[in-house]
């Protein structure tokens, strides 16, 4: 019996010791030398941290294997790993690691300099020193003898309403339900040759991670700058002979706005997933004209359960202004629609609140009762004994076709350039600036801009983006600013959201 | 040309300090998304058609490299 997914690698590493695992734009490794470097990872952790067990450890991530290193050896020793980028300001960093309070924090040498800025008591240990450790394989027998599948392998942080990140709490069930899923549902073998494009903080890199050590294939870690640089992006797949992608829908929306596919095309690709916000069926579109023979899925689905619950294989035409369904959903999830009240079922073929059941459902927000309560809830159609649902938050219908399509969000948090941000934090960070009296935040759907509404004395566009660097990622940046003397409140002497969208934005 | 586009890079990203920047690409400062708007901005100001081969980090790591290569361009157009 499965217990974690550590057998991935335990079981891939048996068949194709010799194999490359993971490749970035500096290292490749192979099967057998990542088991053993995960070991000597896990022993030297285990050794600084003793007795430790479910515990979280934080690690600064680059788009580096060490990394990867890092996560699976904190796996081993039976701890679970919370991905950080080392880019992020250092005032979002301690917001983490305060939620967190890690018993440790792992660091590459390049991103371990961040943390002489960070406020942080507990050990910080180089991974590279770690790999020097011998692995001693009792002391790890020792930790898998008492894991059980339902311990937390990750911590991946969202954004939060509140102000503060959450770190979604992700068991190991979680993931084997999700990767066994793939493999069956899209056929995933040993000939997977990935390309991964998320960064390792984001969910959608487990789907990369996880699929290629189950089927034994290899990921190339695209660097970065190829997504700008984009005709390199295409010389790299198929230099490296790339077959699947599971891309952010804002990635495969960059190749359609540069038009890069009048000018080269990927000869390899074979699948095409993606996921992160709603794809246009005209980028969609763009790519299946010029990569007819590939297989598209639409994923859909929250970090809270476990990346991805619906899929839709896209298998007809689409005109460019119709909606692609978000599907059905994956086997062993059970998705319920619930009305407003979040007490019944919605009408049939009446929008509800998509909510989610099954053992994808993350373990919770860690060290946030509160925030967890609110999101993962009882069962509402089921009195009877305990039984937790996890509500998302979106709203939806199945069409005549029994696919079910996303219709909007229930609060104010949105998808922007695939990642996902609750606005009131924008509004939090620049209301926390001394120069500013007053501000919102409001999202133009229309321009996929962040608009941002501020009252100040003077102007300051400059001032205020340079400030708000040192608290929020270049992501949760307005892209469009309105300064104003005085804002408008409405009757309720609240700043009157109504008048503001209906004059800048809907104008 | 120049002051237009510093009003261009300025507008795309007030946190900036294009003049001191060298490496805008290597070191990521600016990121897909800007690549993106910013061409099609160059593009519709100074009347030219940057395409994808053009996209090279050579071309864009310094507000020079951009200006050289828009003049390129217009005296190929």
């Amino acid at each position: 019996m499965q217990k974690s997914v550590l057998d991935y690698l335990e079981e891939s590493a048996e068949r194709f010791p010799d194999k490359i695992v993971f490749a970035d734009d500096k290292n490749e490794v192979t099967y057998r030398e990542f088991q053993h470097q995960v070991k000597a990872v896990a022993t030297g952790l285990a050794k600084q941290i003793p007795s430790e067990r479910n515990r979280p450890v934080a690690v600064l991530i680059e788009r580096k294997i060490e990394s990867l290193t890092g996560f699976f050896g904190i796996a081993y020793s039976g701890n679970f790993y919370a991905p950080i980028d080392y880019q992020m300001p250092v005032k979002r960093i301690e917001l983490m690691l305060e939620t967190l309070k890690p018993v440790a924090v792992l660091v590459t040498a390049s991103a371990g300099t961040v943390m002489d800025q960070v406020a942080y008591d507990g050990p910080v240990l180089d991974l590279q020193t770690l790999q020097n450790t011998s692995a001693d394989q009792d002391l790890l027998d020792e930790i898998a003898r008492r894991r059980i599948d339902t311990d937390p392998l990750y911590a991946i942080f969202t954004s939060g309403s509140t102000g503060v990140p959450k770190g979604v709490l992700v068991s190991h069930r979680s993931v084997i339900d999700l990767i066994d899923n793939f493999k069956e549902e899209f056929g995933f073998d040993d000939t997977m040759v990935l390309g991964n494009q998320a960064p390792f903080d984001f969910d959608v890199s487990v789907k990369d991670i996880y699929s290629t050590l189950k089927n034994g294939g290899t990921m190339y870690v695209i660097p970065k700058m190829m997504f700008s640089m984009v005709a390199r992006l295409i010389d790299y797949l198929n230099e490296k002979k790339i077959n699947t992608v599971i891309w952010a829908t804002s990635a495969l929306r960059i190749v359609e706005n540069l038009n890069v596919f009048s000018k080269k095309l990927p000869e390899y690709l074979k699948t095409v997933m993606f996921s992160g916000e709603v794809m246009p069926n005209k980028v969609l579109n763009y790519w299946r004209k010029y990569l007819p023979g590939v297989m598209y899925v639409n994923l859909y689905g929250p970090t809270e359960i476990t990346c991805n619950c619906t899929f839709y294989k896209v298998d007809r035409p689409f005109a460019d202004e119709e909606a692609l369904p978000i599907g059905i959903a994956f086997q062993n999830t059970d998705l319920v629609l619930l009305d407003d009240e979040r007490k019944a079922e919605a009408e049939p073929g009446q929008v509800g609140e998509i909510c989610i059941r099954g053992s994808s459902l993350a373990l919770g927000y860690y060290n946030n009762e509160e925030k967890t309560r609110e999101a993962f809830i009882q069962n509402p159609l089921n009195p009877m004994y305990p039984e937790t649902i996890y509500c998302t938050g979106d709203l939806a219908q199945y069409a005549e076709d029994g696919n079910l399509m996303f219709v909007s969000r229930k609060d104010y948090q949105i998808k922007h350039m695939g990642h996902r941000i609750e606005l009131s934090e924008i509004e939090i960070a620049v209301n926390a600036l001394p120069f500013v009296e007053a501000a919102c935040c409001i999202y133009d759907t229309g321009e996929e801009k962040i608009v941002l509404f501020y009252q100040a004395s003077e102007k300051c566009d400059r001032e205020l983006l340079k400030q708000l660097g040192k608290n929020l990622p270049k992501y949760m940046f307005p892209n469009r600013m309105e300064h104003f003397e005085k804002l408008p409140l409405n009757k309720n002497a609240k700043i009157d959201r109504t008048w503001l969208n209906e004059n800048y934005i809907l104008k | 040309m120049k002051e237009q586009l510093l009003d261009i890079l300025n507008d795309l990203r007030p946190d900036v300090e294009f003049e001191k920047e060298k490496k805008l690409i290597d070191d990521g400062v600016l990121d897909s998304f800007d690549i993106v708007s910013l061409v099609s901005e160059l593009n519709s100001e100074f009347d030219v058609e940057i395409n994808v081969m053009d996209l090279e980090p050579d071309n864009f790591n310094t507000v020079e490299a951009m200006l050289e290569l828009i003049v390129k361009m217009q005296e190929e157009g």
